[in-house]
């Protein structure tokens, strides 16, 4: 479904270069659950964006079932973000302006879908998670946990293939982080890729895979116990 | 995008700042009620200025005597000058399409009537007066149509002298004198007001013959001519040229027609009109530097949204337009404000000060507000642009 192969990442700082990514090759399957550990600065958030096409590797490929990416343009790696990637970030990054469901439904909007299928959608989606009641609330009347639950239905409203999330729980408490690993999971049950970046082992060892990266390169990938 | 959906997220992010967003329209707002209120108050006078002109008709031409030479000089003041005589008057009454003439001789007078006496402007005219400066006696008739050489002593009295001299007791058949000749009132004009400094309800009209020998002149002044309407002027004046050449001998005369009289007062109220809207397109560039300002700041705070919208599948073009939109959107509410201010407060002006005449021509209403939606496009493109190359990553990690 997903294939890296030779992905090397590199960032100029004044006259010296820093390989953020380092030939990464990776696999990841549908519907398959992923966590990447590893000590800062190892390159998680880069393959990350990578992966959810917001930045561009310096050599390698990348396939995304199918397209080549590396050969596609702005304007088209936008269309691919829009429909086949989802991302959840430790900030939420939900618009303040905007209440849960219009958050929610800005990808639709987006893509400019029917105003009628988006509000049927975006209720599917909230229900699940139990936020129908807080539908119309904004940003910052919503708890953490919420908010971050709120981003996880934006990311997913596309159907998209993968689910990219950076540290989702980095900003919660352990009883919303504990929420909202069970949601990713819960979207995760119903056929999308996901993958976390994570600190915390205990959510690591969830995942069915477990990747491990240290100075931009995969050094371990192993299988949990299911 | 639906292009509703573009509005409606263009409109939720001017909102969300109210405050900020007020204040922002207020400068474009501002702007625009100046340029429409000066405007206003331009093309009031212009409109003005030219019905002032106009009250006498629009089909006039007037010959004076003298050549307006390149001296800038009166052709009065040089000797050989030949004066324009009632003959050339009646002369040019004879033209083809020329329906009639009014020789005019102005001075000032002493009139008596009873034991009441007034210095007023004596007008020597024609009969042909509420013909061709379209102005009719409200008491009585006006001269009547006698040999212009043997005209009897009959007078027409301003409204203004009338009831100087006769309070509200009935002129008609009245006896008066002006200067040493008793002259028998026919009518009263009805009031016409000032002109140009000329209170023409402070003056009596006598035959111009008459005129002449009281102020001891054997020429006429000027020569009104009526011509009839779709006449070609430039045609006829031509006309006239060529027929008092061949009874003068030389060109020692001026022609004005009114039409070109109009064309260049009118451009000259044009820019009038022009210069003061440019006094207050310069507010309107102040307030376009406003929205510049506040877009700027807005893309800076909103960075985060902006790599947020590029994650979630926006293109380029669609940031690029969704902050060039705000910007419009923000010029426009200041730009629908300022129509309202500027047409209110020209409108207010026009009833609070009558003597200052105001129009707003919907033209200019429309104009102002595609000039608003325009200065927020201009404003708006360089902010939007840097937000619409803002690297996502970057702009995401940006707190
Ligand atoms: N825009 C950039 N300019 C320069 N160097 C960068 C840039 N982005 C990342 N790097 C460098 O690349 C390396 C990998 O960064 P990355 O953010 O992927 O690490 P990470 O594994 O996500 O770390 P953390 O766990 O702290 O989030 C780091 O050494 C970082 O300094
Ligand atoms: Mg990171």
């Amino acid at each position: 479904m997903i294939k890296l192969e030779g992905i090397s990442r590199e960032f100029q700082v004044g006259d010296e270069t820093v390989h953020a990514l380092n030939q990464v090759d990776l696999q990841l399957t549908r519907g398959d659950y992923y966590s990447i550990m590893g000590p800062s600065g190892s390159g998680k958030s880069t393959l990350l964006n990578i992966l959810g096409l917001l930045d561009r590797p310096n050599a390698g490929r990348y396939w995304l079932d199918d397209i080549d990416t590396t050969s596609l343009a702005e304007e088209q790696r936008a269309k691919v973000r829009r429909n086949k990637i989802g991302f959840v970030f430790q900030a939420f990054h939900l618009v303040p302006r905007l209440t849960a469901a219009e958050n929610v439904e800005l990808p639709m909007t987006l893509a400019g879908i029917d105003p009628h299928e988006r509000k049927q959608r975006v209720h599917s989606a909230l229900e699940p998670l139990g936020l129908l009641d807080r539908a119309n609330h904004r940003p910052d009347q919503l708890s953490g946990g919420q908010r971050q639950r709120v981003a996880i239905a934006r990311a997913t409203i596309m159907q998209p293939t993968i689910l990219l999330a950076d540290e989702p729980t980095g900003n919660l408490d352990k009883a919303s982080s504990r929420d909202v690993i069970e949601t990713l999971e819960l979207l995760n049950s119903k056929g999308l890729i996901l993958l976390v970046v994570t600190h915390d082992p205990e959510i690591g060892r969830r995942a069915k895979h477990s990747i491990r990266m240290e100075d931009g390169a995969i050094i371990d990938t192993s299988g949990n116990r299911p | 995008m639906l292009t509703r959906d573009f509005i409606k997220l263009a409109i939720g992010s001017v909102w969300a700042h109210r405050m900020r967003s007020f204040l922002t329209a207020l400068g474009i707002a501002v702007g625009i009620a100046s340029v429409i209120l000066l405007t206003s108050i331009g093309e009031g006078i212009h409109r003005f200025v030219l019905a002032e002109f106009t009250q006498f008709g629009t089909n006039l031409i007037a010959v004076t005597p003298g050549k307006a030479s390149t001296l800038g000089m009166s052709g009065a003041v040089v000797s050989n000058v030949r004066p324009l005589s009632m003959d050339d008057a009646e002369a040019l009454k004879r033209l083809p399409r020329v329906l009639d003439v009014v020789p005019v001789v102005q001075g000032n007078a002493a009139i008596e009537a009873g034991h009441r006496s007034r210095r007023t402007m004596v007008l020597g005219v024609g009969p042909a007066v509420p013909k061709v400066w379209l102005m009719k006696p409200s008491v009585g008739r006006f001269l009547p149509d006698d040999d212009p050489r043997h005209a009897r002593p009959f007078v027409v009295l301003g409204s203004k002298v009338r009831s100087e001299l006769f309070a509200t007791t009935n002129p008609l058949g009245k006896r008066i004198r002006i200067g040493s000749e008793s002259y028998r009132v026919v009518g009263v004009m009805e009031s016409k007001g000032q002109m140009l400094g000329f209170d023409l309800d402070d003056a009596v009209y006598i035959p111009a013959q008459k005129a002449m020998s009281m102020f001891n002149r054997e020429s006429v002044m000027e020569v009104d001519l009526l011509y009839a309407p779709d006449t070609d002027s430039e045609e006829l004046s031509k006309q006239v040229k060529q027929l008092l050449t061949s009874r003068h001998g030389s060109e020692d005369f001026t022609i004005i027609t009114q039409d070109q009289m109009l064309e260049t007062l009118g451009s000259i109220l044009n820019i009038l009109t022009l210069a003061v809207g440019a006094l207050g397109a310069i507010s309107l560039l102040v307030g376009g530097i406003g929205i510049l300002t506040i877009m700027t700041i807005a893309i800076t705070e909103r960075t985060p949204e902006i790599g947020l919208l590029r994650a979630v599948g926006a293109k380029r073009t669609e940031i690029l337009t969704l902050f060039i939109g705000e910007a419009i959107v923000l010029a426009s509410i200041g730009g629908i404000a300022g129509l309202i201010l500027g047409a209110g407060g020209a409108w207010l002006l026009g009833v609070a000060v009558p003597a200052l005449p105001t129009h707003t021509p919907w033209s200019y209403a429309i104009a102002a507000e595609l000039v608003a939606a325009g200065i927020g496009l201009a404003a708006g493109v360089a902010p939007a642009y840097k937000a619409a190359n803002m690297d996502p990553v970057e702009a995401l990690r940006t707190e």
